[in-house]
């Protein structure tokens, strides 16, 4: 065969593909936890501590007990059998908290669960709710991160010797030579308070028994379906033969759905004991309160650079308010050490060193929040950046560009030991610094009658698609590295793939399909992508830290090259040619330029059900399983512009334009690509300019309703400008990276870059967000003040 | 225990006679007791909006009614617009615009968008922006839920100007 035209088959890898979960979805026919309805569930109730700590004195179930509905009250010792939530790590300087599924003798956050009621329904539930009475004796408390940090401040756990849980540090090169030397150096603290995730979709877990096989299914809203199982199995004794658990639709998490909780494990355990089906559904001041939370670190950093801008050294203090547990799986230690690991940013600093410390607070645990750690440290640095720019009298963007890794700089360790590869480091800077027109802008800036207004840059690098030799949180003993896939044909010739990785809202049913299709040569809509449901595959994490898209779309790669060389193989034979004459491409398998060829059901009946056309060893079961690893991860880059206008009367601060360059390598589907990088983006907002969980002296949350904890409405978000750059594929399968978080990581400090220049003439700086009208009227009476002494 | 009280409500132009606790929110009574799970509750305190429904037309926070208060009423529900094969031209464009991702919120930016569409102008982006604010995502970061009504409010005045 001369003469033929290469064969090109249909593209859907790059696709804006309608997505194939939106027709249930749109049309009320999702199917979320709280959905389910099984006969004689019982429902969860809890009783939660109202007091940040304390000892428990008495707790007086009575009245609750003979209830009319009520099924069982149920507190500490009626787990007893159940160890404590503890989360390993071979972290040096770790310590572990020990959390028991109800609180025991003591409370140590309120919220904290403390009594459980099961009752015919969740009115009744929560009627005995009422009627329980606990005694509590409440201890001193060091509610702040820095004065629990103190030697002297009383302790949470009396079992450990601190409230430091853990404490690490980074050394590389010699930074106090290299600051001592430098010509000029740039300091300051920095803050960022805490956020909570707000999945719209509040935690919800129903546990339901089947006695004709004496099993559980857990259908939880998690987006770690597979850790859930393994630790609630270990906890309980069970394993997968008698306990799944199943994850339908998820209404959003951002990570708060990504730890273990007391409440699941309750959950399962009184329906496993009880051989009934039990339901918890949390209500929103519940999730507010008693879900991981997140950030609460503070920063103090030193930036040392020379007279041409170049960094030579930075410097880093991390304390991190983590909370009254470290968290499982992620440990205490996810969110401040990635604070210190990803400081250094997409920068050449030859030196660097850092403190990191998380401290236990009476608060609830902070766990993974979308950006998970970056975003505080891109705060600090791209603030410094901006504050070493404006000493030397450089743009922004300057400054930037003589310290951003070069393209033929890659790869690049920086000073905490992570290794950039390739990525669109420059090339982002310069579209966003093109998109922005900053020579229109320079007399808006300048006139400060009407309106400040002000630019802000950032740019940060992240690493995302991690495997198994990187740990996604220090020192933690699980691979979260590998992903599984089963592909399959089956008799009547359709596709499904199974994954173990899920989804909770990352549209992985069609993007997952788009892969799939596009290697197998049939269309999109043909792949059934089943996912969320342990029993059907051996071993899986969960969808988190940017992993899905990289791991999970690397592994529906693999596994379909290897099935289409089965399906090929068959081909052949049919066809009396080489299996590498066959192609395929919209649903057929052909020879090109010839009559040969047949379509998926046709294949699949010669296969499965004819036993006359092939001989018996060439009817192989048309079904591929392969995992993927991809050892380390991959880099992914952007800069985010930010423009502000601030009122000079009311002080509001109106983001006016958001403006994002990304590289997130080969694009599996553009619009749900900018559907991510426009929803991190507005919890970036809500990070910068809202969110603020507050806490008073007595650790009471003083913001536990979406009243009070302000997250980003419509009228609060711009229009999301998105451009992505290319600038090299990464050498993994699909030639993807992780983008799900970035829009977080980087949209709060360039925000809070902009609000600063739009104050340059008050000469006031903003490194603590959220940055709030009231706030920002604090920060102008201080330097008012400051003004006001220095002329006396 | 209270006693039952009686109510007459038509949701999605299907009749119900039901005894119901006086007690018992709209939500709870559509979701539990009628099976309409489509109806979400995102926070029981009238600040997400994921709870909202037509009432007689109007949108209303079925978190913020007790199942009695549907008395006499003509009840719409996401159920009640368009089926899986064959959406309403509200579902179709959020479809396209790509505007849901986990889908939680979903019916009650929809039923939302179908009480504007019917009662105000939008005219500019900010009006679609503000007449939204009632209801919170925290998935699409709303461009593209703005894009979709946009979408809609075009296909609109297209259709009353001919
Ligand atoms: S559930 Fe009704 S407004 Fe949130
Ligand atoms: S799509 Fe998830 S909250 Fe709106």
């Amino acid at each position: 065969m001369t003469d033929t035209l290469p064969y090109i088959r249909p593209k859907y890898i790059g696709q804006s593909i309608q997505r194939l979960e939106d027709s249930r979805l749109l049309t009320g026919r999702g199917r979320y936890t709280a959905d389910r309805k099984v006969p004689r569930m019982a429902h969860l109730a809890f009783v939660r501590s109202d007091q940040a700590y304390a000892r428990i004195c008495n707790i007086d179930t009575e009245e609750a007990k003979v209830l009319t509905g009520v099924i069982g009250v149920f507190t500490a010792s009626d787990f007893a059998h159940i160890p404590d939530i503890t989360a390993p790590s071979k972290m040096l300087n770790y310590h572990a908290t020990f959390c028991p599924v109800l609180a025991r003798d003591f409370v140590r956050y309120v919220g904290e669960p403390v009594v459980a009621i099961l009752a015919v329904n969740r009115y009744v539930a929560e009627d005995a709710a009422a009627l329980i009475e606990v005694d509590y004796d409440p201890r001193d408390v060091a509610v702040t991160a820095r004065a629990a940090s103190d030697p002297t401040a009383p302790r949470l756990h009396d079992s450990l010797e601190s409230n430091t849980v853990c404490s690490r540090q980074f050394l590389a090169g010699d930074c106090a030579t290299a600051i001592d030397a430098a010509a000029h150096v740039v300091s300051g603290q920095f803050s960022m308070t805490r956020k909570t995730s707000v999945s719209i979709e509040p935690r919800a877990y129903v546990a339901e028994y089947e006695s004709d096989k004496d099993m559980l299914t857990l259908h939880s809203a998690t987006n770690i379906p597979g850790i859930v199982r393994d630790e609630i199995g270990r906890l309980l004794g069970l394993r997968g033969n008698k306990f799944r658990v199943v994850t339908a639709d998820v209404g959003g998490s951002f990570g708060g759905k990504g730890s273990l909780y007391p409440e699941e494990v309750i959950v399962c355990d009184l329906a496993w004991r009880l051989e009934r089906s039990v339901k918890y559904v949390s209500d929103r001041m519940e999730d507010i309160i008693a879900s991981s939370q997140a950030f609460g670190e503070e920063v103090e950093a030193t930036l040392a650079f020379d007279e041409n801008g170049h960094f030579i050294a930075l410097k880093a203090d991390i304390l991190g308010d983590i909370g009254a547990y470290s968290i499982y799986p992620w440990t205490a230690a996810l969110e401040p050490v990635q604070v210190a690991s990803f400081m250094p940013g997409p920068y050449r600093i030859p030196h660097y060193s850092a403190t990191v410390r998380g401290v236990c607070t009476p608060k609830p645990p902070t766990g993974p929040y979308r950006g998970v750690g970056r975003p505080m440290a891109v705060l600090a640095l791209e603030r410094l950046v901006d504050k070493a720019a404006s000493t030397l009298g450089l743009s922004p963007t300057d400054i930037r560009r003589r310290n951003l890794i070069k393209a033929d700089e890659f790869p690049h360790r920086i000073g905490s030991g992570i290794i950039w590869n390739r990525s669109g480091f420059h090339e982002c800077l310069t579209a966003a610094e093109d998109a922005v027109a900053l020579t229109a802008l320079q007399a808006e800036r300048a006139d400060r009658t009407e309106k400040w207004v002000g630019i802000g840059f950032a740019s940060y690098a992240e690493l995302t698609g991690i495997g198994s030799r990187i740990a996604v949180a220090p020192g933690m003993p699980m691979n979260t590295g590998a992903e599984t896939a089963t592909i399959r044909i089956d008799a009547t010739g359709a596709i499904s793939a199974v994954f173990a990785i899920s989804s909770h809202g990352q549209s992985l049913e069609t993007t997952l399909a788009q892969i799939v299709a596009e290697e197998l040569g049939v269309l999109p809509e043909d792949v059934n992508v089943i996912q969320g449901d342990t029993s059907l595959t051996p071993h899986g994490t969960g969808t988190y830290a940017s992993r899905s898209a990289v791991i999970g779309g690397g592994v529906a790669v693999n596994a379909t090259r290897a099935l289409l060389v089965k399906v090929k193989r068959v081909a052949a034979t049919l066809f009396g040619v080489k299996p590498s004459d066959i192609q395929t491409g919209n649903g057929n398998i052909f020879v090109p330029n010839t009559n040969y060829s047949i379509d998926f059901p046709e294949i699949a009946r010669v296969v499965y059900s004819d036993m006359s056309t092939l001989p018996q060893e060439a009817r192989v079961t048309l079904e591929v399983q392969e995992t993927y690893d991809p050892i380390f991860g991959t880099t992914t880059s952007a800069t985010h512009v930010a423009i502000v206008e601030i009122d000079p009367e009311t002080l509001y601060i109106k983001l006016r334009r958001l403006f994002v360059a990304e590289d997130c390598g080969r694009l599996i589907n553009p619009l749900v690509v900018d559907g991510q990088v426009h929803g991190g983006v507005a919890q970036g907002i809500g990070a910068a300019l809202l969110e603020d969980l507050k806490f008073d002296d007595a650790g009471q949350p003083i913001t536990a309703t979406l009243a009070d904890y302000r997250v980003p409405t419509s009228a609060e978000v711009p229009d999301l400008e998105v451009v992505h750059i290319e600038a090299e594929l990464p050498d993994n399968p699909g030639g993807f990276r992780g983008m799900g978080e970035g829009g977080t990581i980087g949209a709060p400090a360039a925000i809070a870059n902009a609000v600063t220049d739009a104050l340059s003439h008050l000469g006031i700086e903003v490194n603590a967000l959220p940055i709030t009208p009231s706030k920002l009227h604090a920060l102008i009476a201080l330097r008012q003040d400051e003004i006001d002494r220095s002329n006396e | 225990m209270n006693g039952m009280t009686h109510v007459t409500v038509t949701i999605n132009n299907e009749r119900h006679d039901v005894k119901v606790e006086p007690r018992m929110l709209a939500a709870d009574f559509l979701r539990d007791e009628l099976g309409l799970t489509g109806t979400h509750v995102g926070c029981e305190h009238g600040v997400c909006g994921a709870c909202t429904i037509l009432l007689n037309g109007a949108s209303v926070r079925s978190c913020l009614l007790l199942a009695i208060q549907l008395d006499g009423a003509e009840i719409q529900t996401v159920e009640g617009l368009g089926g899986v094969r064959e959406m309403h031209r509200i579902q179709a464009a959020f479809r396209e615009h790509h505007a849901l991702q986990c889908g939680f919120c979903t019916p009650g930016f929809l039923m939302t968008v179908h009480d504007i569409l019917g009662r105000l102008p939008l005219r500019s982006d900010e009006e679609i922006r503000d007449a939204l604010s009632g209801n919170i995502c925290r998935c699409t970061g709303y461009d593209h839920i703005v894009k979709a009504v946009r979408s809609l409010v075009t296909e609109r005045d297209k259709v009353t100007n001919q």
